[in-house]
């Protein structure tokens, strides 16, 4: 009965074959290669994405609604942070033409429109009265222009501050200031560190975005900065050496357990289970330690980014949407932002999905809603502050030779700043000493300044 | 080792052969290594029974209550298309796999061609090349002749890519079919297709079963091609896994369950192909 099974083996395969072929593949709409195709009467658009929180709601809601209203359909892929931040610029970069929309940072969004990889939304934004550009907090559109023009548009932004427990801290009768400096801070930690509950949170994991996100604004206030403005770099400057060294001891002496390992999403679960009793992190942090789940809401207080020798601190971050060059949907891509990144989106999330979870930080008028406020009150105010405080082109005490605050604004900085934050960490576990670490930081900065040096 | 004899109630006498220390030291060393090869996947399975907030405590905890949360939330998030598209991509592959490693093996080993040693080199040495290596030209490749986000190009990479190893693999079956079996069935006037089909193919069963099972593992769980090459439409599982990682917030319950279901097609594919895959194996790696 061989011959017979071989039949059944060979027309089965053959049956597969033919069934599926002319299809690419069994996900999105059919629109595949550049999205000419889709179900709906409008089009599709191909959105390339981080998954984050707030793009996973976005997705939820997108088929009732914006596909609903328009007949565009939006097809998603989304991966994890490090993942689509190699797809995007594989894919910007050879202008391949497959995703119409991605989801990028203020960081890359200069740069790649330095580039030319992306498209010029400047027109568009202008002539969207329903959009209105005005509403976007000026920081955020400065951000995510480049020579004058805007390249994207922020789909939620955030700032930093300190956050703390108001409960701990009248305990031991402390107050903590609005405006503290770093000495406070860490007098503070010191005075609320009773071995469980530790003093402060700060996060030790190497990355670029991870330790020298928080520590690169200590740099900033501190009078240190990795390149002066003539690109010679600073980084074993007595400045950086000093809040380096102010950063490490603060968290080896009085920081959570684990630091060298510890990143944004340790440091959230620590603050939220009550074993550190400050944190100074990312404001967009708030909205989790405020939520229904959390063990500890309602406890908690909100102060400006610690300073030593500015005025203020914060970093500014946001994930936000640009069109790719390539793409043959520009128009298409434009509705689909217009509609991510409006008022009205945030409006919806919030009667959907519930007030906290709304992508805020880069509408003013979301801090004005009665309705977020209710919700959002305990931090919305130092929030908006804090945003609106923070200036990428005028960070530290000296002149840049780029734009950024817990960034340089060039493609080196992911490379180099994760490098030298794997000393640091190392630094922190004890492993060596923060003067050696910056010392071997110095040598490779100095690699990357001899690109630009002239 | 000693023995020890024991009388049977029918009046039987049996000898019970004792292990002696060195074994029982052997015994449990074996039952160390083991569940620390098991110990990986039984916690995952705890793990994806877990509330997000219970996966994530530090010390881990084991008693914390079970929840199908996770599951809930990997089948909700719509992962059927990914999951189509990797049971195409292996499916598809491993068969056309077969269909061309099959003759080739016969004509490297029962009847070889002229220079069939270079021709076993040269299909090794197409594995030499660090896959990452030919990655960037593939991605332009596929973008110039726009079949970038398209199935047929992962099924076409997988095929390719394991073709070498199932030849190589069904090599050392066919070389243990004996010549006299071959030589009767040509005495008895069988041609070329009907001795493959009659006489070598149900010889070198297991070797074709162990060979498909290889080449089924190997693309289902391919994740660099398939993360480089597709995107919204040809998105593989091991692709759509990695979306439930985020850098805020926690999904180590739901990773866990949505890797176990992922993985559960080879699991299931591994048991039923098992007695012919130890005899397989073991039969290839005895030449």
């Amino acid at each position: 009965m061989a011959s017979k099974k071989w039949l059944v083996l060979t027309s089965a395969t053959a049956m597969v074959a033919t069934a599926l072929a002319g299809c690419s593949g069994a996900g999105g709409g059919g629109g595949g290669g550049n999205a000419s195709g889709g179900s709906g009467s409008g089009g599709a658009v191909n959105v390339l994405m981080v998954n984050n929180p707030q793009m996973v709601d976005l997705q939820k809601l997108t088929a009732d609604n914006f596909t609903k209203a328009t007949g565009i359909k939006v097809n998603y892929t989304v991966l994890p942070e490090n993942d689509v931040r190699d797809k995007i610029s594989q894919e910007f970069s050879a202008q391949a033409g497959q995703y119409d929309v991605a989801s990028l940072s203020n960081f890359e969004i200069p740069i790649y429109a330095k580039n030319g990889w992306v498209a010029d939304l400047t027109d568009k934004a202008n002539g969207d009265s329903a959009f209105n550009q005005g509403d976007i907090m000026k920081s955020m559109t400065d951000s995510l222009s480049y020579e004058g023009k805007i390249y994207g548009e922020p789909f939620y932004g955030e700032s930093s501050f300190l956050m703390y427990r108001k409960d701990l801290v009248e305990a031991k009768g402390l107050t903590v200031p609005d405006k503290p400096t770093w000495a406070e801070v860490a007098d503070l930690a010191a005075k609320l560190d009773d071995g469980t509950t530790k003093g402060i949170c700060l996060r030790g994991m190497p990355g670029w975005g991870q330790i020298f996100a928080p520590l690169t604004t200590v740099v900033n206030t501190f009078g240190g900065t990795w390149f002066n403005e003539d690109w010679t770099p600073g980084v074993n400057a007595p400045e950086f050496k000093e809040a380096v060294n102010f950063y490490v001891n603060l968290v080896k002496e009085h920081g959570e357990a684990g630091a060298p390992q510890a990143g944004f999403t340790e440091c959230l679960n620590n603050t939220m289970q009550g074993k550190t009793a400050m944190w100074y992190d990312a404001t967009s942090a708030a909205g989790s330690l405020e939520s229904a789940d959390s063990p500890n809401k309602g406890k908690f207080g909100y102060a400006a980014a610690p300073v030593n020798k500015t005025a203020s601190s914060g970093w500014l971050y946001t994930w936000a949407w640009a069109v790719q060059k390539a793409s043959k949907n520009q128009d298409n891509a434009w509705k689909f932002i217009a509609w991510a990144s409006s008022k009205e989106y945030e409006e919806l999330v919030g009667k959907q999905l519930g007030w906290s979870r709304v992508p805020a930080g880069k509408r003013s008028s979301t801090y004005t809603n009665a309705d977020y406020l209710k919700e959002a009150g305990a931090f919305a105010e130092a929030t908006k502050a804090a945003i609106e405080g923070a200036d990428p082109n005028n960070a530290g005490v000296q002149k840049r030779p780029a734009p950024g605050i817990q960034f340089i604004d060039i493609p080196e900085f992911p490379d180099l700043g994760t490098k030298v934050s794997q000393l640091v960490s190392s630094a922190i576990a004890g492993q060596m000493t923060v003067d050696e670490a910056l010392d071997q930081g110095q040598k490779l900065a100095e690699a990357v300044s001899a690109k630009y040096k002239k | 080792m000693s023995t020890k004899t024991a009388t049977l109630a029918n009046g039987q006498q049996v000898n019970f052969k004792q292990p002696n220390r060195g074994g029982i030291l052997l015994t449990i060393l074996a039952w160390v290594v083991g569940l620390l090869f098991v110990f990986p996947v039984l916690w995952m399975v705890l793990t994806s029974f877990h509330s997000e907030a219970d996966a994530a405590t530090n010390p881990p905890s084991f008693t914390a209550p079970l929840t199908l949360a996770g599951y809930r939330s990997f089948f909700e998030s719509a992962p059927w298309p990914s999951l189509i598209n990797s049971v195409m991509a292996s499916v598809v592959s491993t068969l056309l796999v077969l269909v061309l490693a099959f003759p080739a093996a016969y004509a490297l080993s029962i009847r070889p061609v002229k220079r069939w040693n270079d021709v076993l080199f040269f299909l090794l040495s197409t594995k030499f090349l660090p896959v990452v290596a030919g990655l960037l030209p593939i991605y332009l490749f596929a973008q110039k002749v726009g079949m970038l986000d398209n199935i047929w190009l992962l099924i076409l990479f997988y095929t390719v890519m394991n073709l070498p190893i199932a030849i190589w693999m069904l090599r050392s079956f066919l070389a243990e079919v004996p010549s006299e079996m071959l030589e009767a069935a040509e005495v008895d006037g069988a041609g070329l297709i009907l001795t493959l089909r009659k006489v070598v193919a149900p010889v070198v069963m297991p070797g074709l079963a162990s060979a498909a099972l290889i080449c089924f593992i190997f693309s289902w769980n391919e994740l660099l091609f398939a993360r480089v090459l597709t995107g919204t439409v040809s998105q593989t599982a091991p692709v759509y896994l990695t979306c439930f990682v985020t850098s805020q917030g926690l999904f180590l319950a739901k990773v866990c369950a949505a890797s176990l279901v992922v993985s559960l097609p080879v699991l299931v594919a591994g048991f039923a192909a098992q007695d012919k895959l130890v005899q397989g194996l073991s039969m290839g790696a005895v030449r």
